[in-house]
């Protein structure tokens, strides 16, 4: 007999948190060799938590966020090893037909980029509306209704005369409320967003992290924020993950990990923030380049450009050290670093 | 004091609409979109002026009218005293490569089907005389080099990168022709904080280097302020404020800028249930129909019965030290300015 999903998946009892992320790896397969773009990621998100991913450019954080949401190019993507579990299930062994229904309803996903995500064929209040039309058999004119509410909902000026536009005529951040719309349609249960303020001003960035924690209090929705705004996740995030090289380096509760870095590379980004007493001076960056997936570093991934670094690290990996029972860091000498805090 | 340094940018009125029509068959103008709306500002050699405000306020659409990519309505841009928004063929092409732009989106700006190589190197492929033939390939590497990019990657396509990696690719492009300005449309938005940091430094170094000057559109307050001499405050197509950095930031006169400036989340999570910030109310009004007045008064809590009547202009009133479109500047210590 065929299951049909008129549960949600794994029901309402299972052990742990709603999202688990286990040991996840990911290579892509390309010309030049294969990259492996998540070496063993592992973190969790609970109903009506924030986590946040922090993490070099090229890290791995959309990837994984990808793998999550079951919309990875494979090939040349490949999942090598892990599991992903929503509700207890673990999404990697689920045939496409229920992972469809998870996605948008269960699990949906704001796409870091913005225009390239949305089509530039049809009208952004179309695009809204088929999210209505396909998931819930809306008619056309209930879902329009329902298109120009969300549309509201995120702030688009005027949105009942502008729910014909195409996307290019709206601003970056108005095509990313957009995304944000499209995402939320469906009242998900945990929303990936992926860089969503990033091309948004302050004002509108505080409204719209206002609206995801309205939205996750309501519905109690777990939110993994990817993003590498400091200022953003100091106010919001419960837990942080960062990421370096396809590996969670350190991860940690949100004060714990402003107060006092357990990992140099967290501690070097903290540290790279612009302040108000450096105006005119050089900003602190982390010197060198980031890792080639193709050719990772040996040993600590970081090595190259770790001010830290001693000669074990270039042969041995670091595991993930537990430090306490919610903190961990990839690096051999954390309790150094954890000493030395943040400037 | 030093004398200022030579204008090398005059923007006089700048103006931009976009039609806004009706109907699918046959398109009627219904009005337009007040995108730009009257900017007027002047850029010295060296110097760096940041451009802040809201999401759609017009800022993108302004680096496209200096970089002559769209038409203004009316106005005027003078580079080094001469009239871009007229200039056609060689005269145009001459004038740009002494202004180049890092665009906003690193995703649509850079052609898919051509490799990093031939992305950054077009600009030598288009002004021929910069780089002879022969140097091109090292000279794109260089250039990869100093954004923080792999130069052994010279031959791999955009999709290839992550969304970071591909904005790098944007700046060394915006590079190659070493330009008196360059207008950086957020170009470190997408950047992780250890790289952004990087090609700060770079972009500080290089203006050092060549006297260059820049404008530079971004949303993080903080990125604006550490890079700026000067700041231009927009809201709704018009700019609101402009003053030196401290000037904006120490003693903004502006109710947006106020608000603004009270938004800026602080990267330290200690006591974050119980900053107090300046919540504008409202949605942004539609560029397609700005209210009366003051364009700002919707959302402006000091807001009286004149802000309906007259249009603040950017001036220096008595409360204040620089220019502020309101009638009622007057400056406020904003706690949380960064
Ligand atoms: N389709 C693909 N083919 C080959 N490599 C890919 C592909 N997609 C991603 N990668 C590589 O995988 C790595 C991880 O990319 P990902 O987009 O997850 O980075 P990220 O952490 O989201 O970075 P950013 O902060 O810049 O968005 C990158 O090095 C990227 O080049
Ligand atoms: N080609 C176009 N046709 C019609 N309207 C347009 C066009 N380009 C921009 N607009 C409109 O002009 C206004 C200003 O857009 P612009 O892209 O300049 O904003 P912005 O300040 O750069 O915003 P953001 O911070 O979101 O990037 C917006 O209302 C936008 O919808
Ligand atoms: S393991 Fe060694 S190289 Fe890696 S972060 Fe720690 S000190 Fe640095
Ligand atoms: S002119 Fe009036 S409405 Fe406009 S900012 Fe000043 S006080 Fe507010
Ligand atoms: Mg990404
Ligand atoms: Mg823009």
């Amino acid at each position: 007999m065929v299951e049909v999903l008129s549960e949600p998946v794994g029901g309402g009892s299972y052990e742990g948190s709603l999202l688990e992320v286990d040991d996840l790896h990911v290579e892509f397969r390309t010309r030049a060799g294969v990259a492996k773009a998540v070496n063993g990621v592992t973190y969790s998100v609970g109903a009506g938590e924030t986590l946040a991913v922090l993490g070099e450019s090229g890290s791995g954080k959309s990837v994984t966020a990808q793998t999550i949401m079951g919309i990875l190019d494979m090939p040349p993507g490949k999942i090598t090893g892990g599991e992903i579990r929503f509700r207890g299930v673990d999404l990697l062994k689920l045939p496409e037909d229920q992972r469809r229904k998870i996605r948008g309803e269960g699990i949906s996903m704001v796409f870091q980029d913005a225009l390239s995500a949305l089509n530039p064929v049809f009208p952004v209040g179309w695009q809204i509306a088929e999210m209505f039309r396909v998931h819930r058999g809306a008619s056309r004119s209930d879902a329009k209704k329902k298109a120009i509410e969300l549309m509201d909902r995120v702030r688009i000026p005027a949105a009942k005369d502008r729910v014909n536009d195409f996307p290019h005529q709206f601003s970056g951040g108005m095509r990313q409320r957009i995304m944000i719309a499209m995402a939320i349609a469906l009242d998900p249960e945990i929303l990936i967003a992926d860089e969503p303020t990033t091309a948004l001003d302050v004002t509108v960035q505080a409204q719209i992290m206002g609206l995801l924690a309205d939205l996750q209090r309501e519905r109690n929705m777990g939110l993994i924020l990817i993003t590498h705004d400091l200022g953003v996740v100091a106010d919001v995030a419960d837990k942080i993950a960062v990421m370096y090289g396809g590996r969670i380096v350190e991860n940690a509760p949100v004060h714990d990990l402003y107060r006092s870095p357990a990992h140099p590379y967290s501690k070097g980004l903290l540290e790279s923030i612009p302040r108000v007493d450096m105006k005119g001076q050089e900003l602190y960056a982390i010197k060198g380049l980031p890792p080639n997936l193709l050719e990772m570093p040996s040993g600590c991934a970081f090595h190259p450009r770790c001010p830290y670094r001693r000669d074990n690290c270039v042969t041995d990996v670091p595991p993930l050290y537990p430090i306490s029972g919610t903190r961990g860091s990839a690096c051999h000498y954390w309790r150094e670093v954890l000493d030395d805090g943040s400037r | 004091m030093t004398a200022p340094a030579e204008t090398i940018l005059e923007v006089r009125d700048l103006v931009k609409h976009f039609p806004l029509t009706q109907g699918i068959l046959v398109k009627r103008q219904i009005g337009a979109i007040k995108a730009v709306d009257g900017v007027s500002f002047d850029l010295h050699r060296g110097e760096t002026l940041g451009v802040v405000g809201e999401s759609g306020c017009g800022k993108s659409t302004l680096a496209k009218l200096l970089m002559a990519l769209e038409r203004p309505t009316s106005g005027s841009v003078k580079i080094n005293g001469r009239e871009i928004a007229n200039a056609r063929g060689g005269e145009l092409k001459r004038m740009r490569r002494n202004i180049q732009m890092v665009m906003q989106d690193p995703y649509t700006s850079l052609n898919p089907r051509m490799t990093v190589g031939d992305i950054v190197g077009e600009p030598f492929e288009i002004h021929t005389d910069v780089v002879p033939k022969g140097g091109r390939r090292r000279k794109v590497q260089e250039l990869l080099e100093v954004v923080g990019l792999n130069p052994d990657h010279i031959n791999r396509y955009p999709h290839q990168f992550s969304g970071g990696q591909r904005q790098r690719i944007g700046i060394a492009r915006g590079l190659a022709l070493q330009p008196e300005i360059i207008i950086c449309d957020e170009p470190v938005s997408a950047l992780d904080v250890s790289i952004q940091a990087q090609v700060m430094n770079l972009l500080e170094r290089l203006q050092t280097e060549f006297n260059l000057a820049y404008i530079f559109i971004a949303h993080d307050l903080s990125v604006v302020r550490h890079i700026s001499d000067r700041v231009a405050v927009m809201y709704l197509g018009k700019i609101v404020e402009i003053g030196r950095d401290s000037e904006i930031y120490e003693r903004p006169t502006h109710p947006y800028t106020q608000a603004l400036l009270s938004a800026v989340p602080v990267p330290n999570p200690e006591g974050r249930e119980t900053r107090e910030r300046i919540i504008l109310q409202g949605d942004p009004p539609s560029p397609a129909n700005p209210p009366s007045g003051c364009h700002f008064r919707t959302r402006c809590w000091k807001a009286q019965a004149i802000c309906a009547e007259q249009e603040p202009l950017l001036q220096i009133r008595s409360g204040s030290d620089h220019p502020s479109a309101c009638h009622f500047a007057e400056a406020l210590d904003v706690v949380n300015a960064q």
